[in-house]
């Protein structure tokens, strides 16, 4: 079934997954930069003009001062000077507008990608069979839409072409500082190993902490999440107190552990940075000396010194668009890794065409397990005739459930077969298939949208008259009309704001509107009380003349109208029979209904 | 934003220490380019080695002094942020436990999950910024500011210029991405929602076959989504090249004008040099601010949704109570006039004009169409409600004069909607009573008829209960929950459609051990099915927030014509009896 679903900031949340299979990865990620190339090249090219104008104007500055900007000089090379700042300002031109239209290309390269990413992981999705949908829980599979994808995102609009940018920079500068003098960035370089190997220690003790900090973070989380939900239980039982006691301990260990790690996180900054300073004065004192021995020139001891100075940013910055692509790279492993599932297979060629199917519906010796080693249904055989109702009664486990998740092909069968007016219904398409059988499921959900096109969902060209027909055959016509803007009403997520009981009526009627000659129930009405199942009887029984209707419901009640009635036990059918041939048995079944045995 | 400084205050010491270690980083800052200045103008022209030498280390030594300062600043603002957090999240949960039922029907869980979670980490998260930040941002520019005014007060005229342009900027980027923002994260929120509802319904889409028309769905929100994010993004990536543009051009100049000082020797070129990085410092601890402006408006936004929590008042408290010490003793319970609706404007009434009395140890049934007002009648016992005019007595005392402890202590209450917790079945069970012996969970789960399933798990009473007691059926949950409520020993037991999913058979011996073992408990059931109130000494019929009925099985059967409405709706069960 469903798994829980998973709020916002919800438990267990961890963005530092490695990717395992990168190759294979990075390369599936290129083909969906393809249709961008032109731009993810241009945007490239622009990024090394960016970078080349940005170390060129850093250089810049040296012939400045050492040609022009002379104490004393007197004004006599004033052109000359004018003429150097307006090629400085022209690079910097260059530079902005190289930033400027990289930056344009890649917010459209992104988020086209991601567009492209999304559409096609969604596209997939519609084809997964309901096993996966059983088999994972909904936060993961949600996950992939929201964590994942974003983090491709985050790569796109930054990451990949800083990171070109970066290694440029420090190439570049790196160059620059060995061309202006190569004394200093001996001094320099002689700090780098310093640097690196206290950022992989601070970078490690954080990464630590911070993983026992999302630890605590996520039981706090849970914790909260449990006990509101539950909030009035532990009114009921006066339960504050001990809430409040186990919730503090809980919030006090965050707190310490947070502490932690946001230390060790906080101080990578000022202390690289800081560092940075210290190469600045080192350069400054021994620039200094040197410029005043005469063995350096001033114009280039002040571009040494803004190189030093920012020596470890790209350094730093590097480490961390790294890190953002590693994440990224997880994300897209785990896109592609739903992208790769095995889709339904429901239409194939040579099919049956479906047309004035009747409803003569037979299983015949059919076994099933979800797990091939647990059987849940064993050699089942049911012969349906055309507008018959069929039962199934038995408990929770029985089986019940299964037989209609077998119908329509949500699951195929292991053994036996399944026919619809003779035919095997694999030999019909899926699709087809499903389209003439109308279900009305257990859990009762609903759209975001409209009453209106909640129930238009069953027929997408149904009229407004037909929705309200039936509506009112599903007896939902009266609520409707008491909401708010009637069937215009918008309906919260998942109908939050209706009554259980309300939803399932919504529910019949979106089954109502469908034309399919095969009408499944399960459990449709268990959350309306007797009384109201009572006046829509009527209704119901209009619902289901002339199709061919299987029935299953816990209230025994709801099924004693049926032509045939199975009782299932442990996946067999132990009897079967009318409701007063069952009765007179004096077996399973009269025990249920006479409420000597539990049905549960 | 008042409110919360009652929170900086046990950690004031932090939230002053923090930023005065961050300002020690920043005077480092201001004061490194002046000494560099210093070098090149005291030392290089005069070749006073010596003077260098004794500068650099004042340099060296500033920047040590830097990183006990930054290392510091990081440590204090830790400890003060993150005990500001963690005592707001304390108040706030606490709160939360105060909440009455109609507080916590007025919030959704989901939202109050969310406000106690990400809100607060919201919140923490910006206070932990402006930690870094705030001292910072404005110590930067003063300090930059004073050294610039310092070395040439003329120079510093192209600010009046590139500072006004800079801050238009920013207030033009915060006033106008702000809105687009929010715009990008509701067609975020929308795609989301959509996604989840997909993966949620798919059994529904699969039946209906509607992947196409969900797909068209999606591609128009997933478009949607792409044209807001391009919106935004477009105005974000101008941030970039104007703050540059207008530094750059700060930087030229102060050099055309500043370098020609040089030439004419009104002023030093190693206080040009300085000068320009105090231009660049300037600028950039505006840009600065302007970050912390962008993240207050997300943070005014979590902590206007956290003081609604902080601020709601709880409408249900024993503050005047005046009878505090009083115990229930009997359960006797008598309405009075009692009328009630859940919205203050609401024209119809949840319950009207309700008398009735039930008397100790006696078994009441409640029966009626879903929505006539039982579940809130009862509620008004145990006071998870109160009453909107009239009163409700709990042995001749009104509910308003206990303790709400005392109150809910006596009374036992199994909730329609009722959930077990995640731990054994036996912690479960000590909700009822935190001093249950063994003995005394087995006799209550026994009463319940749950001994049974519970000794069927290999791991017996030590069993592990999932998240909202998932790994349970139905009618063993409720069960479970019937068990928990008998261990509180109460005076006035109320079972509110919590055996719906128990068979019949069961329910009986349910109903058998009630008499037996609790004979001086008054027993109120709230029911949908007949033979579970048959039995009753009194059954009430409700409709619409009105008793319509009251009596014995048979009398209500031979008088009452909604009775009979519900009874032959289930009759054909008597029939095969």
């Amino acid at each position: 079934m469903a798994g829980p679903r998973r709020g916002p900031g919800g438990p267990g949340r961890n963005d530092t997954r490695k990717p395992e299979n990168t190759k294979a990865t990075i390369v599936r990620l290129l083909a969906y930069l393809e249709g961008n190339l032109t731009k993810l090249i241009l945007s490239f090219i622009f990024v090394i003009i960016k970078t080349l104008a940005a170390l060129a104007a850093s250089y810049m500055l040296r012939p400045l001062i050492n040609n022009y900007i002379i104490e004393g000089a007197g004004l006599d090379k004033l052109t000359g000077f004018m003429g150097g700042l307006a090629v400085l300002g022209g690079v910097y031109l260059l530079n902005i507008a190289a930033t400027y239209t990289e930056q344009k290309l890649m917010i459209h390269v992104s988020q086209g990608t991601l567009e492209i990413i999304r559409n096609d992981l969604f596209t997939k999705l519609q084809k997964l069979p309901v096993r996966y949908f059983d088999s994972n829980q909904t936060g993961d599979l949600m996950s992939r839409f929201t964590n994942d994808v974003d983090n491709i995102g985050m790569m796109l609009d930054n990451s990949l072409v800083n990171l070109a940018s970066n290694a440029l920079t420090l190439v570049g500068t790196f160059c620059m500082m060995v061309y202006t003098n190569i004394w200093l960035t001996l001094i320099t370089i002689v700090l780098i190993p310093i640097f690196v190997k206290l950022a992989s220690l601070l970078a490690k003790a954080s990464q630590k902490y911070y993983r026992s900090q999302q630890a605590a973070l996520g039981a706090l989380n849970g914790y909260v999440e449990e006990s509101v939900n539950g909030q009035k239980v532990v009114k009921v039982f006066n339960h504050e107190q001990i809430c409040i006691d186990e919730f503090n301990e809980l919030n006090t260990d965050l707190a310490e552990k947070q502490i932690k790690a946001h230390f060790y996180g906080g101080i990578m900054g000022p202390v690289m940075g800081n560092l940075g300073q210290m190469s600045y004065a080192l350069v400054a004192l021994v620039g200094g000396i040197l410029c005043a021995l005469g063995r350096f020139d001033v114009g280039g001891l002040t571009i040494f010194v803004n190189y030093s100075r920012q020596f470890s940013m790209p350094v730093s910055m590097l480490a961390n668009q790294v890190t953002t692509i590693m994440s990224a790279l997880a994300g897209a492993e785990r896109v592609f890794n739903m992208m790769d599932q095995e889709p339904e297979q429901l239409d194939h060629e040579g099919a049956v065409p479906m047309e004035n199917i009747r409803g003569r519906v037979v299983l015949e010796d059919v076994s099933f397990g979800y797990n091939p080693d647990v059987p849940v249904l064993k050699h089942i055989n049911v012969q349906v005739e055309p507008g018959q109702k069929v039962a199934f009664v038995g408990s929770t486990g029985a089986g019940k459930t299964t037989v209609t998740n077998l119908l329509n092909r949500f699951y195929d069968i292991n053994e036996g077969t399944i026919t619809i007016d003779g035919v095997n219904i694999k030999d019909y398409n899926g699709t087809e298939l499903r389209q003439h059988i109308a279900m009305v499921l257990q859990d009762t959900h609903l759209f975001v949208g409209t009453v209106k096109d909640n129930i238009r969902f069953g027929r997408l060209d149904a009229t407004d008259e037909e929705i309200v027909q039936a509506a009112k055959t599903a007896s939902a016509h009266s609520f409707i009309m008491r909401l708010d803007k009637g069937y215009d009403t918008v309906l919260e997520e998942d109908g939050g704001n209706l009554s259980q009981g309300q939803r399932q009526l919504l529910n019949i009627a979106r089954a109502a509107i469908s034309k399919a000659p095969i009408l499944v129930l399960d459990e449709a009405t268990s959350s309306v009380d007797t009384r109201t199942e009572r006046h829509i009887e009527h209704g119901m029984d209009r619902l289901m003349k002339n199709r061919t209707t299987f029935v299953i419901a816990h209230r025994l009640s709801t099924v004693r109208n049926a032509d045939q009635i199975m009782v299932l036990e442990h996946g067999e059918i132990i009897e079967r029979g009318t409701h007063e041939e069952l009765l007179e048995m004096k077996g399973r079944y009269y025990e249920l209904y006479t409420g000597k045995a539990e049905l549960d | 934003m008042k409110r919360w400084f009652k929170y900086i205050k046990p950690y004031l010491a932090y939230f002053i220490v923090g930023p005065l270690l961050m300002i020690v980083e920043v005077l480092g800052e201001v004061f490194m380019p002046k000494f560099f200045a210093n070098i090149i103008n005291g030392g290089v022209s005069n070749q006073d080695v010596g003077y260098i030498v004794s500068m650099g280390i004042l340099m060296i030594a500033t920047s040590l002094l830097m990183v006990v300062g930054g290392v510091g600043g990081a440590y204090f603002g830790a400890k003060a942020s993150i005990n500001f957090g963690k005592d707001i999240r304390r108040d706030a949960y606490r709160k939360v436990q105060e909440f009455s039922f109609s507080n916590i029907d007025k919030f959704s869980t989901g939202s109050l999950v969310t406000r106690l979670t990400n809100d607060i980490t919201q919140l923490q998260n910006f206070v932990d910024m402006c930690l870094r930040m705030m001292l910072r941002a404005p110590g930067m520019l003063i300090g930059a500011l004073i050294m610039a005014l310092q070395l040439n007060a003329r120079l510093a005229l192209v600010l009046c210029i590139a500072i006004p342009i800079m801050v238009a900027v920013m207030v033009f980027v915060v006033f106008r991405g702000f809105p687009r923002f929010k715009i990008m994260q509701e067609k975020i929120d929308a795609l989301n929602t959509n996604v989840q509802e997909n993966i949620t319904n798919v059994r529904v889409i699969k039946s209906f076959v509607r992947d196409d028309y969900e797909k068209e769905k999606f591609f128009e929100s997933n478009a949607n989504l792409k044209k807001s994010g391009l919106y935004a993004m477009n105005l974000m990536i101008l941030i970039m090249p104007t703050m540059s543009l207008v530094m750059n051009f700060s930087s030229l100049a102060v050099l055309w004008f500043g370098g020609k000082m040089v030439m004419v020797g009104t002023m030093k070129l190693g206080d040009l040099t300085a000068f320009v990085t105090y231009i660049t410092q300037i600028l950039s601890s505006l840009m600065m601010v302007s970050m912390i402006f962008l993240s207050a408006s997300r943070a005014a936004a979590s902590s206007k949704r956290l003081g609604e929590v902080l601020d709601e008042k709880v409408d249900i408290s024993d503050v005047y109570a005046e009878q505090k010490d009083k115990q229930v003793q009997e359960g006797r319970i008598e309405f009075r006039n009692v009328s009630f609706r859940y919205y203050k404007n609401s024209e119809e009434k949840v319950l009207d004009n309700i008398n009735v009395t039930i008397e100790p140890g006696s078994i009441v049934g409640i029966i009626g169409s879903t929505g006539c007002g039982k579940t809130t009648l009862v509620s008004m016992i145990p006071r998870l409600y109160d009453v909107d005019e009239g009163e409700v007595l709990v042995d001749g005392v009104n509910v308003k004069d206990y303790s709400l402890f005392n109150l809910r202590e006596a009374v036992g209450m199994v909730l329609q909607k009722n959930v077990l917790f995640s731990g054994s079945v036996k912690k479960n069970m000590l909700w009822g009573d935190p001093n249950a012996t063994d003995e005394e969970i087995t006799a209550a789960c026994k009463n319940a008829q749950a001994d049974d399933f519970v000794r069927a798990h290999k791991d017996g009473y030590e069993r592990e209960l999932g998240q909202g007691g998932v790994n349970v059926s139905g009618g063993q949950k409720q069960r479970l929950c019937i068990a928990r409520a008998l261990l509180k020993h109460p005076k006035i037991l109320i079972l509110d459609d919590s055996t719906s999913a128990v068979d019949t058979a069961t329910e009986a011996r349910i109903r058998e051990s009630f008499h037996k073992e609790l004979k001086d408990t008054t027993k109120i059931i709230i029911a949908q099915r007949i033979s579970s109130v048959k039995d009753a000494n009194t059954i009430i019929v409700m409709d619409e927030g009105k008793i319509t009925g009251m009596g014995t099985h048979e009398e209500l059967l031979a008088s009452n014509e909604e009775y009979q409405e519900i009874y032959y709706s289930q009759m054909d069960r008597k029939e095969a009896q």
